[in-house]
């Protein structure tokens, strides 16, 4: 059989162009969604969310700024991370375990329905419930009736009216209400968790912006807000909206930015980090984040278990010139850790008993070696763990480099391939060096940087550290009535984890990112990400 | 023919499955716990990582887990990604916008790489074969990054004739700039591919014989040197297509194109199995397509390919 070879042709171009024809159709869906890029509209840098927009189930950046900007707690945070006012009118409490809340009697979510206690009370029961399978069900673990295990009822939870209900926690805790701004204790409207998925692609909130219109989320790309007049409260936008583009690749942003094409960026590729404050002038911005980064020397390894570990994790600590890496790999991007908490938070100090283990002292630092080597000879290579693909290969070099010159033993990194393969060496055990940690506050209070790491089988505590004197001064400051005295326990209980160094404190990030000439007002908050609502748009 | 077609479809099956097979089993033999790394430098609950490992079938044995998403595929579904979006919506919105991206490049080569390359064969040994020749040796020897950056930096910061990276719904005027890019590459192959073939061409018996005729160079150059010389170029513009569409990882990273690659990639970072296969099999799918008609072509190219099984 012979085939007209121009009605071959003909074919082949035919298909061809089908193919190419469907393509350009279907993507035609894209555009013209909602009002568009309006003026007025502030756009930032974001990453596609991991979840659905859920707040209890979101636990990572990309998804955390849209659902702040979406949705309202009981209080919120301002810049400095001190807690004000929001949804509620008051939270009472004489004694850290028993809270009344009163809520504004004007507050709606922006399909108009109202916000009641029971849209706190049953979202937060929701979450709470294993079978939910909620990211952040772990904030609830202090209200009464809560189970990690099984799915059982918040019985702390009591409605008391439709703007009025109670919490009954398990023991005192006196940095509740400060919790209370993290975006897993907002409320959801009454039909959101019958079909959470849907829920989570259109979310409807009650915060200072709304979703603009049904296609606002292009997956992967990037999620429209618009300004949502009805909301009330100390977070409203000044702008007339927000649209987070999604960037693969920092450097893209970063150019962006530089072309004014992009408003707010709050992170900067490293290759421009020595150079992006020249760039940007005056709207550079490089300034501390809630964000403390370690490394940890669990107790299972060889030599660094009972007194022979405390003198060696110590004689480490000193053996690193935090300053001169800071200053070298990370053009001062970073700042050396003087504690194990952060900077931003409200109170932090430079100079709790027993920080000076973190000075650099070369002769203290071979001392310390020495001594424990009385113990026990040193044998091996000393190793930090890292996932090569988070950029971590620079400091870790420079610090095992500094150990092994301090101390005059093998010292070097130890690549894990991906971040997944890292954590899951890290989580199971089986990863059999010193291994980098890091924590970003999920709440500005010291407590959330000691508790979740460093208790007895808390979730983070990677080095399965244990020590009943630090676990009972948490429990104490817990206990405490006002938070100046919980902090000071908090204190004592960091003088301890110095002399333990569960994990060696290295340095704070700092958040370093800028604006385009289009935009004023741009504040970055506690947590490092800009406050969006507060940014004037040119 | 239409025989021949039948059963080049035919073999596109057990090559399909076993692409997928090996891809999916690739996926599952990655190092790395894909749900610990949701949460970060945090550590989940127990519960908590055993909830989600159910959702994600995590915990079947691998036989189970391919065959679950081997049978979705024939209900059009193809699992969910860790942000609970359906793939096929993943693949729906990404693929026409690395489409597009693919054929801005490939006209751009075509009309660039074909034209110099004849022109360079034609004037063989002149000072414009040499030129262009140089020219394309500084072409492929550039890595591609390389052009991108420089590129960008020139077009958008300097002088801001380009945006730097692509805006909103990735409409064509964004895409001329990784379009470029991208085709530079290829550019510089379609040109030495097309100068040797014309060269060789030129010196046919045929080709003498048309000339001898009286014909006009103007219809000599076209009809009977382009004509037959451009069997080995199309080859090669075929197989770069595909190439274009699933592996335009960098230059989409670069400019932000939100296509193929750069979804790619990110799905083969989290480990994200149905993602990741059900990517891979549209690709192969599109290459075993493209690779037919790439064949087919050949007969209308040269009248002496006839396909008759």
């Amino acid at each position: 059989m012979k085939l007209n070879r121009i009605g071959v042709g003909a074919i082949a171009l035919a298909a061809a162009s089908a193919l190419v024809l469907t393509g350009c159709s279907t993507s035609g869906d894209n555009n013209g969604s909602g009002s568009g890029d309006g003026a007025g509209i502030v756009t930032a840098n974001g990453s596609e969310p991991q979840n659905g927009l859920v707040p209890t189930n979101t636990n990572e950046t990309g998804g955390g700024r849209i659902v702040t900007s979406l949705f309202s707690g009981l209080v919120s945070y301002d810049a400095k991370g001190k807690p004000r006012m929001d949804v509620a009118k008051s939270i009472e409490s004489s004694d850290s375990q028993n809270y009344t809340v009163t809520l504004n009697d004007d507050r709606v979510f922006s399909n108009g329905e109202k916000v009641t206690a029971s849209s706190f009370v049953d979202a937060w029961n929701w979450a709470a419930q294993v079978s939910n399978k909620q990211n952040n069900s772990s904030f609830f673990e202090d209200i009464q009736g809560y189970n990690a295990d099984a799915d059982s009822p918040l019985t702390g939870l009591k409605v008391v009216s439709d703007t009025e209900f109670t919490i009954t926690l398990n023991q005192p805790v006196s940095d509740f209400e400060l919790r209370l701004g993290y975006s897993a204790y907002v409320p959801l409207p009454k039909d959101a968790t019958k079909d959470i998925t849907a829920f989570g692609e259109h979310p409807i909130g009650n915060g200072p912006y709304k979703l603009d219109g049904d296609k606002a989320w292009t997956h992967k790309e990037r999620i429209k807000l618009v300004k949502n007049d009805t909301y009330k409260g100390p977070r409203e936008a000044k702008n007339k909206g927000l649209t987070i583009v999604f960037y693969s690749d920092l450097g893209g942003a970063y150019a962006d930015l530089r072309s004014n094409n992009l408003d707010v960026l709050d992170a900067i590729p490293d290759a421009d980090l020595a150079s992006f404050q020249k760039d940007l002038g005056d709207r550079a911005i490089n300034q501390p984040a809630a964000i403390f980064q370690s490394f940890t020397i669990p107790e299972r390894l060889a030599h660094f278990s009972g007194e022979e570990g405390e003198l060696r994790r110590a004689a480490i600590s000193h053996a690193i010139n935090r300053d001169q890496v800071t200053k070298v790999i990370f053009s001062d991007t970073r700042t050396p850790a003087h504690d194990f908490t952060s900077p931003v938070i409200d109170g932090y100090s430079k100079d709790v008993e027993g920080s000076d283990v973190l000075n650099f002292d070369e002769k203290k630092a071979k001392e310390l070696w020495a001594q424990a080597d009385a113990i026990s000879p040193w044998s091996g290579t000393f190793q930090i763990g890292y996932n090569a693909d988070g950029g971590h290969a620079g400091w870790v070099d420079a610090v095992t480099n500094q150990i092994k010159n301090v101390l005059g033993i093998d010292a070097s990194g130890a690549p894990v391939p991906v971040f997944s393969a890292f954590r899951q060496e890290v989580v199971n055990e089986s990863i059999q060096t010193a291994f980098r940690t890091g924590w970003q506050g999920d709440y500005p209070g010291l407590y959330n940087f000691l508790a979740p790491l460093y208790a007895t089988g808390a979730s983070s505590n990677d080095g399965k550290y244990s020590n009943p004197q630090v676990d009972a001064l948490l429990k104490e400051g817990l206990a405490a009535t006002s938070i100046e005295d919980a902090n000071k326990k908090f204190q004592e209980a960091q003088t301890i984890l110095f002399k333990d160094l569960p994990a060696i404190p290295l340095w704070y990030s700092t958040v370093n990112g800028g604006y385009s000439n289009k935009v004023s007002d741009v504040v970055f908050g506690w947590n490092s990400q800009p406050i969006y609502e507060d940014i004037v748009k040119k | 023919m239409a025989r021949y077609i039948f059963f080049r479809l035919l073999q596109a099956i057990p090559v399909l499955l076993g692409t997928t097979l090996l891809i999916y089993f690739m996926v599952f033999a990655m190092p790395g716990d894909p749900i610990l790394a949701l949460f970060g430098d945090k550590t989940p609950t127990p519960a908590q990582l055993e909830a989600l490992r159910e959702q994600y079938h995590l915990n079947e044995p691998f036989i189970m887990q391919y065959l679950r998403f081997l049978g979705g595929i024939f209900v059009g579904d193809l699992g969910t990604t860790y942000s609970g979006q359906p793939v096929i919506s993943v693949l729906q919105s990404t693929f026409p916008v690395t489409l597009r991206l693919a054929l801005i490049a490939l006209i751009l080569e075509t009309v660039f790489g074909i034209g110099l390359g004849l022109l360079s064969g034609l004037r063989k040994g002149g000072a414009s074969d040499n030129i262009i020749l140089a020219f394309s040796l500084l072409l492929i020897s550039l890595p591609i990054f390389v052009i991108a950056f420089v590129l960008q930096y020139l077009l958008t910061f300097q002088t801001s004739i380009f945006r730097p990276t692509v805006g909103e719904g990735a409409p064509w005027g964004d895409l001329i700039l990784p379009g470029i890019v991208l085709a530079t590459a290829s550019v510089a192959q379609i040109i030495r591919l097309t100068r040797t073939s014309v060269i060789e061409t030129m010196g046919q018996d045929f080709v003498r014989t048309a000339y001898g005729k009286g014909l006009s160079r103007g219809r000599v150059i076209p009809v009977h040197i382009l004509r037959n010389s451009l069997i080995p170029v199309v080859t090669y513009i075929g197989t770069d297509l595909g190439v274009m569409m699933v592996g335009a990882t960098v230059t989409e990273g670069i400019f932000n194109v939100p296509g193929v690659g750069r979804t790619l990639f990110q799905a083969i970072k989290q480990s994200e199995g149905p993602t990741v296969v059900s990517f891979v099999t549209v690709m192969v799918l599109l290459y075993l397509i493209l690779n037919l008609l790439i064949d087919l072509l050949y007969a209308v190219l040269d009248p002496r390919i006839r396909y008759v099984k």
